[in-house]
């Protein structure tokens, strides 16, 4: 029962016991020599496959279990002897003496293919035996061997082999502790591919370097087959490519093949699960590990310390160390202000501004307020919905019937906090509060009292027209008035009584009235739609209103007739019975007519925005009419002429330009600083001129300080439509579309050096609004300080 | 034209500010350091008066200090501390991560501190400086002795706190310089003449805080550091003044801070320390002021539990009177409720069932409207169960035209020395009043015509006074339409402000009347 692992380790066992088991066992054939014997068991051990298993006998068939069985262990398998067994008993003389020789070979080398395979065998039992119990674990061995541990039933050679093999390992002593794990090489070309060898009757060299010879008939694929059919052993046959030679293997050798397989070890009677024994135990024993005598030094008090401690003590002892002083939580106080530096005040606390005191608070923060300190439920509920900064107070007063009944404040932390954001985080300044008496502001001016005479009281309404009266004028005398309404008709009216004189139907809803200012000349004119009409109302002087009639009846035409822009008419028959004299008839709508003081020359003003014809100038007497302008500047909302000199106004929708007509050259642009301009009226003394705009302003240019507004006043509260300046007096009016008419006392002054004076004196108001418009137009009566004033709500009033 | 091209915002205004973030980073200082720097050095950002030109050209809202105030900061010494002091916190930090023990301990022995003597002084270089700014630094030091010792702040501030406000209660009662106290919901208000300053402070009613979470407590404990720095020095030197001994002995003190919740021993030792004052007697003191530091002098008063005791024994000890309470509720009280010559005994329930003849039963709110009245109220108003009557502030000044409610009329008529009857009295005498000439109308049948002519030239003249009225009325509207368009707006203003002030007024007076 031989164990291969054991193969390495009997050295001490005697040759001789050796020697009379194999006789027992060991057929005499196989006997040639001791020495060569030990070298084929030797040879058994290391080759991985028997060779040529077909040829065995059922004898030898055990011979060769016994041989696997020692490979188990070492993962290697060899069949060296078995190959001399078939040889032998094949009788295959020829190849003898060169198979002798083959094993002595394999001798020398076995002895390290021993060491390794029992190298691993030993690591697997995990018993240390390498060393020095090899002679016990030897007789461990062979208690298992007793046991009859082997699978397969072996034959005594087995044995004999294995203890031969030990033996020859002791001869071979160099190679004991031979680790190489090469595998047996009985073949020496290494590896290289076989089919190099192919077309030689060799496949290599053996270790002595003599020729390993291919066997000399090569298996055709009959063979195979019939090998394949015949042979039982045919599945567990492998070839062998480096010696060209069929393997059997062994049960054994299947055993492990299936073993590893399946993963498993491949030794059989290795245990995976054996209970693990530590190498060193966990548990702390009584006995040192080593048996060592402590130092000397472990018993003698050390000379550098004491030296230390010594000079520690003594620095203790003169009071160079002290212990460390317990730490002084406490703030120490004292009188941080002992003496007061002057010059420690230092340039900044000049700047500084200290931080205001919290405010004190009023009875309202009270536990116990006076009742009405206390919000309705009303005021409180308007206080939960306030933000918190728009809330008057910061809290909600409340009334406790006692002190005891008083609760925390909820909020006492957050406002300490904010007061703190306040320090850190407040930029200061010291503002100045206005301390303003409000009367104070109000400007000091004139009582109107000592302003008179101005229009006080709405005296008279003059009735009759149907529809919003645009326009009125007085006549130079201040006897009668003319007005043009939207119903088509201009009405003459008696100033002192109301009453409406004549009533002239005319083509069209009347822009513009204007009565001539000349007292000597009677004529009216009247603009509609495309036309001016100059009219003779036949009222007052008859030798006024012939001579006008003969003035407008004595024109002879100019010899050479030239081209005007528009046409001069002549009425006659029922036309000139109803009082028209002369029609002009523009090429586009005329919205304002303006007589010169003189009253010769007339101005007829046709807004476009596109062309250069929009203001025209017309002489009567000689029914001429020219376009002073070549060039647009805007739409031209009103024009005027200079009462004394040369002079042309005209206001586009922002500025007022100022022409000389005699140099024909612009002479001013005033800025209005309105956004469209609606009325202007001209001071009589020409250096001064109010502008009323639909933005509700009234600007007041004095014509000599600058091109600016000298005043502007706001005092109404809707668009301004119509402004006038009184003749004599120092008054000036303006009508709105709120229904007012405000009075002004406008003094200008003969001394250059001072400023007009302005004073609203009074507010006249009368006229109903209707359809969103108010006064529309406002004139002055020529030597009485009355104004007339004329609205949307189809009259005219008289104020006085 | 020659020369260099000016830059722009190299000159001016521009240079003279510096935004909060520059700042900080030319002192190399976290936000949070910054803020405690500025905190307090008591440096405030400053509002430039053209912010665009100052920002820049930008408009984003920014913070801008002084470029002068920080340059000033520059040379603060404490800046090194908080440095030193951030690096003592990472070398604990890393210290506890090794958990080297030792070297934490190590450490923590020598974690750097700073004083804040020298910012005192620096800040306020006169003591009445220091004295005028003191009003904040009570508030704070009140609130936070109330906090309770958890969380929120360190113990030994809690404690400071304490002491101090002890400190200044006890020199307070010593000076007699009490002059006003309010109850408002809020907390108690009192106001002190020390050395000439009107010195105000809020103490919160003593309940425990429900604590904010939106309220940085880091700024306040910094405030609290600057201000108990400050405070501990103002008391000094108020003691000294007053030729006490500052702190007050250390067992004493330590009585004192044991027995923090009594003012009794403090003021105790007030008394005794007053006794050594004598030699030192203070001369010229006005004689009102006298009069009503001793108001409540050789009275005896009693606290009954349930009243607030500290408040109203620091007011009643200010005003002179003796002052004890129930030996259960607390150390120091220096008689019993069975005394019999005890004077008042201040209650707050509605009813007592053992009462002694001769004592008057007060609710607390007498104590404080006799304060702020200077003189002793009738004590009927006051007594148990009754509806009290409202508790005025003392420190709202009426203007002319500001509404008074009627019951400062009638404590004003009382200190007049008028008696409460008299004033009854008057308005009796004003029925009267109305009742006689109702008497006359009736008597007087005959003269009726007469009266009815002379009526008509009232009317006329009346007339003509309204006719003047209007005229001057429309002078007037005529006047304002004259106005530039600025002083309009200011003149609508405060037209606006007036008119609003009128509305408020007037419907408590609708209710009054």
């Amino acid at each position: 029962m031989t164990k291969a692992s054991a193969t390495k380790l009997p050295r001490g066992m005697p040759t001789v016991t050796l020697e009379s088991q194999k006789n027992g066992t060991m057929s005499k054939a196989k006997v040639k020599s001791a020495k060569k014997r030990v070298a084929e068991d030797d040879n058994d051990q290391l080759p991985i496959f028997d060779k040529d298993v077909t040829e065995k006998a059922g004898e030898e068939g055990d011979e060769d279990l016994s041989d696997s069985e020692e490979s188990v262990f070492s993962g290697l398998e060899d069949s060296g002897s078995d190959i001399d067994d078939e040889e032998e008993d094949d009788g295959d003389d020829e190849d003898e003496d060169y198979d002798a020789d083959v094993i002595l070979d394999e001798n020398l080398k076995n002895s390290s293919g021993v060491e390794t395979s029992a190298e691993p065998a030993a690591s697997d039992k995990s018993t240390p035996k390498q060393q020095d119990g090899k002679s016990a674990s030897k007789e461990r061995r062979k208690m298992k061997k007793g046991k009859g541990v082997a699978i397969d039933g072996r034959g005594e050679k087995g044995l004999t082999t294995t203890f031969q093999g030990l033996a020859t390992a002791q001869q071979g002593d160099e190679y004991e502790h031979d680790t190489s794990d090469e595998e047996d090489i009985r073949n020496t070309v290494g590896n290289v591919p076989m089919e190099w060898y192919q077309d030689y009757p060799h496949i290599g060299y053996n270790l002595d370097g003599k020729k390993i010879f291919k066997p000399i008939r090569n298996k055709d694929e009959l063979d195979e087959f019939l090998d394949k059919m015949e042979n039982p052993d045919y599945w567990r046959t492998v070839h062998d490519k480096t010696t060209a030679s069929d393997i059997r293997l062994t049960d054994e050798q299947v055993d492990l093949v299936h073993r590893l397989q399946k993963g498993q070890f491949g030794d059989v009677n290795f245990n995976e699960y054996e209970p693990s024994v530590d190498f060193f135990t966990n548990e702390v024993m009584i006995h040192p590990v080593t048996n060592r005598p402590q130092d000397k030094r472990s018993f003698i008090p050390s000379l550098i310390e004491k030296e230390k401690v010594s000079k520690l003590v003594h620095a203790i002892k003169m009071g160079w160390i002290k212990p460390r002083k317990p730490k002084e939580t406490t703030p120490q106080y004292y009188d941080l202000w002992a003496k007061e530096d002057p010059n420690a005040i230092l340039g900044r606390h000049k700047m500084h501004v200290p931080a205001p005191k919290m405010r004190l608070p009023g009875h309202e923060e009270s536990y116990n307020p006076p009742p009405e300190y206390l919000l309705t439920e009303e005021e409180r509920l308007v206080w939960e919905q306030q933000d918190a900064e728009d809330r008057k107070l910061p809290f909600l007063p409340q009334k406790h019937s006692c002190l005891r009944a008083v609760p925390a404040f909820s909020r006492f932390i957050h406002e300490r906090f904010e007061r703190c954001l306040d320090l850190y985080l407040c930029p200061r300044q010291r503002k100045m509060r206005v301390n303003v008496n409000p009367e104070d502001l109000i400007p000091k001016l004139p009582k109107p009292k000592d302003l008179q005479p101005f229009p006080t009281t709405m005296s008279l309404v003059y009735r009759g027209h149907t529809s919003l009266v645009r326009s009125i004028s007085a006549s130079p005398t201040g006897q009668w008035l003319v007005s043009g309404s939207d119903d088509f008709t201009v009405r003459f009216w008696e100033v002192n009584t109301g009453r409406c004189m004549k009533t002239l139907e005319v083509g069209g809803a009347v822009k513009s009235v204007a009565w001539n200012p000349n007292p000597a000349v009677c004529l009216v004119a009247v603009c509609f739609e495309s036309t001016v009409l100059l009219l003779n109302p036949s009222l007052g002087d008859r030798l006024v209103v012939s001579s006008t009639d003969q003035l407008i009846t004595s024109y002879e035409p100019p010899e050479e007739d030239k081209e005007q822009a528009v046409t001069w008419a002549l009425s006659e028959g029922p036309e000139h019975n109803k009082g028209h004299r002369l029609t002009l008839t523009h090429p586009k709508a005329v919205k304002q007519v303006v007589w010169h003081g003189k009253g010769d020359y007339l101005s007829s003003v046709m807004p476009d925005n596109s062309s250069n014809l929009q203001v025209l100038i017309h002489q009567v007497s000689k029914r001429r009419t020219q376009n002073p302008f070549r060039k647009s500047k805007g739409l031209v909302q009103c024009v005027s002429f200079h009462p004394l000199r040369p002079y042309f106004f005209v206001a586009t929708q922002r500025y007022v330009r100022i022409y000389n007509l005699i140099k024909q050259e612009l002479t001013k642009k005033l800025m209005t600083n309105c956004k469209w301009i609606s009325s202007m009226a001209i001071h009589p003394g020409g250096d001064n001129l109010i502008c009323g705009s639909y933005d509700c302003r009234l600007a007041w240019f004095d014509l000599d300080l600058s091109t600016k507004p000298y005043k502007m006043l706001r005092h109404h509260k809707k668009a301004l439509r119509g402004v006038a300046f009184h003749r004599n007096y120092p008054l000036f009016a303006s009508g709105a579309d709120d229904g007012s008419v405000i009075v002004c006392h406008g003094m200008v002054y003969n001394d250059l050096l001072q400023n007009p004076l302005i004073v609203p004196v009074k507010v006249l108001k009368g006229h109903q609004i209707t359809h969103d418009l108010g006064v529309l137009d406002v004139t002055f009566h020529p030597t009485q300080p009355w104004v007339f004033s004329s609205g949307a709500d189809a009259t005219i009033r008289l104020f006085t | 034209m020659g020369g260099l091209q000016k830059k722009k915002y190299e000159r001016g205004s521009a240079t003279n500010y510096i935004t909060r973030n520059k700042a900080r980073k030319k002192l190399q200082l976290s936000l949070a350091d910054f803020r405690r720097l500025c905190i307090l050095k008591g440096i405030y950002p400053h509002e430039p008066k053209h912010k665009k030109k100052v920002n820049k050209g930008s408009t984003a809202p920014r913070t801008f200090y002084l470029l002068k105030d920080i340059r000033f900061l520059l040379h603060e010494p404490i800046v090194r501390k908080f440095r030193e002091y951030k690096v003592f916190v990472r070398k604990l930090r890393k210290a506890y991560g090794k958990a080297e023990w030792t070297g934490v301990e190590r450490l923590r022995d020598n974690k750097p501190g700073y004083k804040l003597d020298h910012i005192i002084k620096e800040r306020y270089p006169t003591f009445i400086d220091a004295l005028r700014d003191i009003d904040d630094a009570l508030s704070m030091c009140f609130l936070f002795s109330t906090f309770a010792r958890t969380g929120k702040c360190h113990v030994q501030t809690i404690t400071l706190c304490r002491r101090l406000t002890v400190e200044w209660m006890n020199y307070v009662v010593a000076s007699r310089s009490l002059q006003k106290v309010f109850i408002s919901i809020k907390g108690i208000y009192y106001q002190a003449d020390v050395l000439g300053q009107l010195i105000t402070w809020l103490v919160p009613y003593q309940f425990a805080h429900d604590h904010p979470t939106d309220v940085d407590y880091r700024v306040m404990a910094t405030f609290t550091e600057m201000y108990t720095t400050l405070f501990g020095f103002i008391n000094f030197r108020l003691y000294q003044t007053l030729n006490l001994v500052y702190p007050p002995k250390v067992t004493q003190h330590l009585k004192l801070s044991a027995l923090s919740a009594s003012l009794a021993r403090v003021v105790a030792t007030a008394e005794e320390e007053e006794n050594q004052l004598d030699q030192f007697p203070a001369d010229g003191e006005q004689k009102e002021q006298e009069d009503q530091n001793r108001l409540f002098e050789g009275l005896k008063f009693f606290l009954n539990r349930e009243v607030p005791r500290e408040s109203l024994a620091f007011i009643l000890r200010c005003f002179g009177a003796e002052v004890s309470w129930d030996k259960s509720l607390c150390i120091g009280g220096t008689y019993d409720v069975t005394d019999e010559t005890i004077t008042h005994q201040i209650v707050d329930r509605p009813d007592i069932d053992k009462q002694y003849i001769n004592r008057y039963y007060i609710q607390p709110q007498w104590v404080f409207d006799s304060v702020n009245a200077k003189m002793c109220l009738p004590v009927e108003d006051y007594f148990l169960g009754v509806t009290l009557p409202p508790h005025l502030s003392p420190f709202v000044e009426e203007k002319d035209g500001d509404y008074v409610p009627p019951e400062k009329l009638k404590l004003m008529a009382l200190q007049r020395g008028e008696k409460h009857e008299e004033e009854e009295e008057e308005d009796e005498d004003e029925d009267d009043d109305d009742d006689e000439e109702e008497d006359n109308d009736e008597e007087d049948e005959d003269l009726t015509e007469e009266k009815n002519l002379k009526k008509m030239e009232d009317q006329r003249s009346q007339g003509k006074v309204r006719l003047e009225q209007e005229e001057k009325a429309e002078e007037k509207r005529l006047a304002i339409m004259m106005m530039k368009k600025k002083e309009k707006y200011l003149y609508d203003k405060i037209m606006f402000g007036k008119k609003r002030t009128t509305r408020e007024v007037s419907p408590p007076d609708s209710t009054t009347a």
